[in-house]
């Protein structure tokens, strides 16, 4: 790794200017990552008396859970529906404002500001429209004949969660598809449009395959963020229910281990995810090193 | 002002690339010394070892009477004018002027003298609340030049300074800092890669190459008595055209070329020392075929190639002769004007 | 170009509208809930036009909010979050300009272990070693006090990267000129390198009071103590109360106060807003 071609001399110098920021790494992340990987080896009985080494068992319990190979699921399904309704609604909006001279700033801020909101406060506002004794959207619903009940049904719970984890991230979406398209060079619309290409097929044949970079790179902090930046949906509103049908993985943890208080599990299911986020991690830097060549 | 003494100076950069070969050189008090040579020969390289910009590997290195070698750059009492100006964007003019005076601890009062009279001097007292962003190329390397003179340094290292300029400018600038040179008498040491800013603004050039030094000398002793093939070729422009003595024998050389030092095999001809019209005494003929034909005002360059050899060979001529391109052409050349060189050595063998 | 298809630009600013309509109305719904006042909400559906009681409703919420839920006055909640915000900005953005002039501007003995360090704090977000981290905190003696909310949080790969990248773009001669000029490098930090960063700096302070105003679990976790609660868990506290206890327009009202700072940052910073945002993704 570079540094520059002149430095500065300096004994201590450097150390100190690192110390603040290796400490609190030390004690706060590394520390505590240390002693889940540790606690994932061991088992508390029910009184948090006696703790005994119990190996890789903690994780060959969670293999054979039910409820945990369920959360995997519930998981799965959040992640790629939040990332799916996202994106495509960001890229139709982009798509649209970038053709867009006099009114794309004006746009741009009203779709934005989403990105400020707390996702347990967007939860909070998504969960109060979709009240079904007061919310306006069951209200409508039941006008269709669909009586829409998040409290009972698992798949309402999970369509009002993904909606709101969606609804949160179009304003992300939204920058990056506009800053992608805008970097497109204007030449090579230019010139595929004195090739005759409507504007529907130069959306398609130019501008969408070159922006496949942008739409990888945001596939990935779509998953990363519906996989552990959603936590304050799902506590903020379904907690986990009904019947767990919304129990993802990040929820799961902190209910077996704050509410729940099995240690072990709690401390191997930590593991399992930072596996997760490792590989997410090493995918999008590989990622990015090709985008930057492509 | 103080000398500057160059022993032995050797830089070797990690992964064993000798990018100073050992140089041994003298800058006289008051001197106005240019480093000059192709890119990559260690011109730069060597300036910013004298800055202290650069660790020195091996060899000694004394501001005055003082071995600096061990200095930080702050502490060697030099000013340095870099290539792309180094102004500090967030500074307005005064404060880029005044920051060095600041970090040394000068009084107030002092520091406001010092920028003004430098302000005056360099006429950009106008600017001095502006911020570099809102000047001019022009005018961004004069507070480039501000920023050395506040200072009253005992030398000015001055690293391709006008590069960035466009040609008039340059011009300009040239000689203005000549000027200034001359008015401050402070010790200069100036890199460029371009000689004919080296030639006119240098008391002395140093040119170097692949981290040597080729040849020291005011810049007409150069011109006239190139120390190597190198120097030759690179001082002067169109450069030096270079002619196997045996080609020459061979379209009858009229005993001119008997008396050339011994170990001659080629000699270098300027091209403005092969005349289309003969001169008087004795003097070569040789014949070539005009390729083509380049009118520079007051100027002109002619591109032949010699009778029954492919080797190019530039021409200059005052003025416009009625020549066309494919024509053959007679050019005469004079025994002093030629130079003569030991190919395998590169060396000068006399004269 | 020239581009002559009057019924496709209105076709686009028909998408347009729909797509701000559905962002905007979540929000629309909450504003407007938070005018009405109890009875509305006993009535069945949800009026869409403002009513008469936001002074009532805002007024009660800021000074004795929803004590029946156990949630303390929104005027304190906000201020915490507040103070939270800008503790863990303002830390972030020191220790990570700190190190990334370390990294950059210097050469040292484990330099690249310094670097791991570092990096490795963006494969263990807060979410996936939630129990530990809270063990470690109580050990501490930090629940319940701004500094267990704050300083856990401060460690930034992404700070220091994106400064670590910046720093790579500032000319060397900017480093050269100073050090002939007789700077150290306090000197240099803070008279040349702080000056030059000044607008990453501002648009990295946009994301990161965003990021420690949302802070939800971390919270959630650490305070027990009412007077430690931030605004937006705080609502959580109150919806729970609310779900079976039609006390919305109360709930409404903090949570547009709780949306209200970050959205008004992210509006009037816009510029910067989207300069953070798109530059601590690269």
């Amino acid at each position: 790794m570079q540094t520059k071609r002149m430095t500065f001399p300096g004994r201590w110098l450097p150390y100190a200017l690192l110390a603040p920021q290796v400490i609190i790494t030390l004690i706060f992340f590394i520390w505590p990552a240390g002693k889940a990987m540790y606690q994932s080896l061991l088992r508390e009985d029910a009184f948090g008396l006696r703790t005994t080494f119990v190996g890789l068992e903690n994780f060959a319990r969670l293999f054979r859970d039910g409820d945990y190979l369920n959360s995997l699921s519930v998981t799965a399904i959040f992640a790629v529906g939040t990332t799916l309704i996202s994106m495509s609604v960001a890229l139709l909006l982009a798509s649209t404002v970038n053709r867009m001279i006099h009114s794309r700033s004006a746009y741009t801020t009203l779709l934005v500001w989403p990105y400020a909101i707390a996702p347990a406060i967007a939860g909070v506002l998504w969960w109060f429209i979709f009240n079904p004794s007061i919310g306006i959207v069951p209200y409508l619903l039941d006008m269709v004949g669909y009586n829409w009940n998040h409290r009972t049904s698992g798949n309402d719970a999970m369509l009002l969660v993904v909606l709101a984890a969606a609804w949160k991230q179009i304003s992300y979406n939204f920058l990056f598809f506009l800053a992608g398209m805008q970097s497109i060079p204007q030449s090579l619309i230019e010139a595929a449009a004195i090739d005759g290409a409507s504007p529907m097929k130069r959306f398609w044949t130019i501008i969408f395959p070159l922006l496949t970079p942008t739409t990888f790179f945001l596939m990935v902090v779509n998953v990363v963020y519906a996989m552990f930046d959603t936590f304050g949906i799902i506590h903020a509103t379904t907690q986990g229910g009904p019947s767990q049908a919304t129990n993802t993985l990040v929820y799961k943890v902190y209910a077996d281990g704050f509410i729940g208080l099995n240690l072990g599990s709690s401390a191997a299911q930590s593991v399992i995810l930072m596996v997760i986020v490792i590989l997410l991690t090493v995918v999008q830097f590989r990622f990015i090193e090709r985008r930057v060549n492509y | 002002m103080a000398s500057i003494t160059l022993e032995g100076l050797k830089k070797t950069y990690a992964g064993s690339v000798d990018a100073v070969k050992g140089v041994d050189l003298t800058i006289e008090d008051g001197e106005f010394v240019v480093l000059v040579g192709p890119s990559g020969c260690g011109k730069s390289t060597l300036l910013r070892m004298v800055a202290g910009l650069e660790t020195i590997t091996e060899g000694t290195l004394k501001i005055g009477d003082r071995v600096v070698n061990q200095l930080e750059p702050a502490e060697r009492d030099i000013a340095m004018v870099f290539q792309n100006y180094a102004l500090y964007p967030h500074m307005t003019v005064y404060n880029n002027l005044a920051y060095g005076l600041k970090n040394r601890g000068f009084k107030k009062d002092e520091i406001e003298k010092r920028v003004r009279i430098a302000a005056k001097m360099l006429e950009i007292e106008d600017f001095l609340e502006r911020k570099p962003r809102k000047l001019s190329g022009g005018q961004r390397q004069r507070v480039a030049m501000g920023r050395a003179l506040v200072r009253e340094p005992a030398a000015f290292l001055f690293d391709e300074p006008l590069s960035n300029l466009d040609a008039k400018l340059r011009v300009q600038m040239r000689v203005e800092i000549k000027q200034l040179q001359r008015r401050l008498k402070t010790t200069s040491l100036y890199v460029t890669h371009d000689q004919l800013e080296a030639m006119t603004l240098g008391d002395r050039l140093v040119v170097l190459n692949a981290g040597q030094i080729e040849q020291v000398g005011t810049p007409m002793e150069i011109y006239a008595r190139p120390a190597t093939m190198f120097v030759a070729g690179f001082i002067g422009s169109p450069a030096m055209n270079m002619v196997p003595v045996e080609y020459l024998h061979a379209r009858g050389a009229n005993g001119l070329l008997d008396n050339l030092p011994e170990g001659t095999d080629i000699v270098g001809i300027r091209p403005d020392d092969m005349h289309l019209a003969p001169p008087e005494g004795t003097h070569l003929i040789v014949e070539s075929t005009l390729q083509l034909f380049e009118a520079a005002g007051a100027e002109s360059h002619l591109y032949v190639n010699l009778a029954d050899s492919d080797q190019p060979t530039v021409i200059r001529v005052s003025g416009q002769p009625p020549v066309a391109e494919g024509e053959t052409l007679r050019f005469y050349v004079t025994r002093d004007a030629l130079h003569p060189f030991n190919s395998a050595t590169g060396k000068r063998t006399g004269d | 170009m020239v581009e002559n298809r009057p019924w496709a630009n209105m076709f686009a600013h028909t998408i347009l509208i729909i797509g701000v309509a559905l962002v905007v109305f979540p929000v629309y719904i909450a504003i407007v809930a938070s005018t009405h006042g109890p009875g509305e909400f006993l009535r069945g559906t949800l009026p869409l036009l403002p009513g008469p009681h936001a002074i009532d409703n805002y007024k009660a919420m800021w000074n004795t909010g929803l004590s029946r839920a156990g949630a303390p006055p929104a005027g304190q909640m906000l201020w915490n979050s507040f103070v939270m915000a800008m503790a863990i900005t303002i830390g972030k953005l020191s220790i990570s300009l700190l190190s990334a002039f370390a990294i950059v501007y210097f050469r040292f003995r484990f330099r690249m272990f310094f670097f791991w360090i570092i990096f490795i704090t963006l494969m263990l977000p807060v979410e996936v070693r939630i129990i530990p981290t809270f063990q470690v905190v109580a050990d501490l003696k930090m629940l319940n006090s701004f500094a267990g909310l704050s300083i856990p949080l401060i460690a930034s790969a992404t700070a220091t990267f994106l400064f670590r990248q910046f720093f790579m773009t500032v000319p060397e001669e900017m480093l050269e000129a100073a050090r002939v000029d007789g700077a150290g490098p306090l000197k240099f930090f803070k008279d040349i390198l702080l000056p030059l960063s000044i607008t990453n700096i501002a648009a990295l302070f946009v994301i990161m009071f965003i990021y420690g105003w949302n802070q939800y679990l971390w919270p959630l976790l650490i305070t027990t103590d009412p007077d430690y609660y931030t605004i937006v868990m705080g609502i959580q506290r109150m919806t729970t109360a609310a779900d079976g206890d039609p006390q919305w327009h109360l709930v409404m009202a903090a949570v547009v106060m709780a949306a209200l700072p970050p959205v008004l940052v992210v509006l009037f910073m816009q510029r910067l807003f989207v300069k953070g945002l798109t530059e601590t993704e690269k």
